[in-house]
């Protein structure tokens, strides 16, 4: 099990209340995270990555750990606490505007 | 009994807006998608209770939100908009290639006969169908690939296709707009497009006289007589008589011809509307006046609709898909400002009444007459 925090916007689109989450299989890493949360709740595609691309959104970003994993490949194992679900990954709208 | 339902667009959220016949009285409900952007909210002729919105955000992309209630309650369908084949690029701002991404929708267009397919104008522009009420999106790429495309140009507020108006009597027939590269035609379903620009003039573009590249800001039709298309450019109101393939100035007396939204009267296919705006860049009425302007005679002699419109200090704007009317025998005019009022006249505009005074920025206004 994962613990994913969504923001404010994206709960209210998959209509969940605080942390969720999703069961993965295999390595956990931004993408097997990203590929099950998308399963769980299908109106999030297209909201954090690309339909097609699967690049992440300019404005999104992903932390974890105190860690800013954004810029990392979506297949690099995301660190041990998220993995043994002590940590949530954070998803994050950035800041913009004032 | 009859009613209206008032669908806008804001900022941050969509509100439904309904009352009787006589649209004294408004019931707001909303705001509907709280914080997203809602650039267009559109319900079938067909079933009045199926309503499409566009929900879009800077951060989370875009949204397509159907509801089969009238608007009490929403699902999301299909998001995904991919250009068909190699995208390709079209102009930057500074004359450059800049390759096709999809930004938003713009405009929601239901089909005039089938209330599951759904027409949508997205940025950059191009033209979307969904014959799945919404759940699939496929691009009609022979506008985007006609052979102009790589000429177009982004206006200030993008590259979109803003405005898609179907014909009801030509089948087939449909006319859109994109910013700024000017109106196209199709006579067959949206397979093949052409460029219907002779007699705009622009100036600031190399050619005035281009066949692509005019800022066109709206196109209004009257259903009984498609033929005569009206249209707000960025300067300059026009008219054409012969589908589109000539357009002749029609600004007359208006103070300003600079302005967004152009509507047609519901039973006087020669009465229009527009809300001059003092120029391109000072986007508010002149004189701090908040006036529609209406011509009973398809153009060039126009009459300012004041009453119950602010008439001082009043620094708005009332952007292109903000202005829409009602087919009650006594016809409803509607319009939505920056400033988040939406204002009624439930007698084609010699009077006015604001529904709603502090709404988010208003983007789009749209009304359904409920029979």
């Amino acid at each position: 099990m994962i613990r994913v925090v969504l923001p404010a916007h994206l709960r209210t689109l998959a209509q969940v209340n605080g942390e969720l989450s999703v069961n993965v299989t295999g390595p956990v890493t931004l993408r097997s995270v990203l590929d099950a949360l998308e399963a769980q709740y299908p109106t999030l595609k297209g909201t954090m990555r690309d339909h097609v691309t699967q690049k992440r959104r300019p404005f999104v970003r992903f932390f974890a750990c105190e860690q800013d994993l954004s810029h990392d490949s979506p297949d690099t194992p995301l660190p041990d606490a998220v993995a043994k679900a002590t940590e949530p990954l954070l998803i994050v709208g950035a800041m913009a505007g004032g | 009994m009859s009613g209206v339902r008032v669908l806008v667009g804001t900022h941050k959220g969509a509100f439904v807006l309904t009352s009787d016949g006589k649209r004294e009285r408004w019931e707001v409900s909303g705001p509907h998608f709280a914080g997203w952007d809602i650039y267009h909210a559109k319900g079938s002729p067909v079933d009045p209770n199926r309503i499409y919105a566009s929900q879009s955000s800077g951060w989370f992309g875009q949204l397509i939100q159907r509801s089969d209630d009238g608007g009490k309650t929403w699902q999301p369908v299909g998001n995904q908009f991919t250009y068909e084949g190699v995208a390709g690029t079209h102009q930057w701002y500074d004359g450059t290639p800049h390759p096709w991404e999809f930004k938003r929708v713009w405009h929601l267009e239901p089909s005039l006969t089938d209330a599951e397919t759904v027409y949508a104008g997205v940025e950059d522009a191009a033209m979307f169908r969904s014959a799945d009420g919404g759940k699939t999106w496929a691009e009609l790429p022979g506008l985007r690939k006609h052979g102009s495309g790589p000429h177009w140009q982004p206006g200030a507020g993008g590259m979109c296709l803003h405005t898609i108006a179907l014909d009801p009597i030509n089948a087939g027939r449909m006319f859109i707009a994109i910013s700024a590269a000017g109106a196209f035609r199709s006579d067959d379903s949206g397979e093949t497009w052409k460029p219907i620009n002779r007699g705009l003039v622009s100036q600031g573009i190399p050619n005035p006289n281009a066949e692509v590249g005019h800022c066109v800001h709206r196109i209004a039709l009257h259903p009984s007589r498609p033929d005569v298309l009206f249209m707000q450019k960025h300067w300059d109101v026009m008219r054409s008589d012969d589908a589109g393939e000539s357009w002749h100035e029609v600004s007359g007396n208006l103070p300003t011809d600079f302005g967004f939204p152009i509507d047609v009267h519901a039973h006087e296919p020669e009465t229009i509307y527009v809300v001059p705006i003092k120029s391109d860049s000072e986007h508010y009425p002149p004189e701090g006046k908040l006036r529609v302007y209406r011509s009973r005679t398809g153009g060039n002699e126009w009459e300012p609709l004041t009453k119950g419109l602010p008439q001082n200090d009043c620094y708005v704007n009332v952007l292109r898909d903000a202005m829409a009317v009602d087919s009650l025998d006594d016809c409803g005019i509607y319009f939505g400002t920056t400033g988040g009022q939406v204002y009624a006249s439930a007698d084609s505009g010699d009077n006015w009444a604001p529904i709603v005074r502090d709404l988010p920025a208003v983007l789009s206004v749209e009304v359904q007459t409920l029979k």
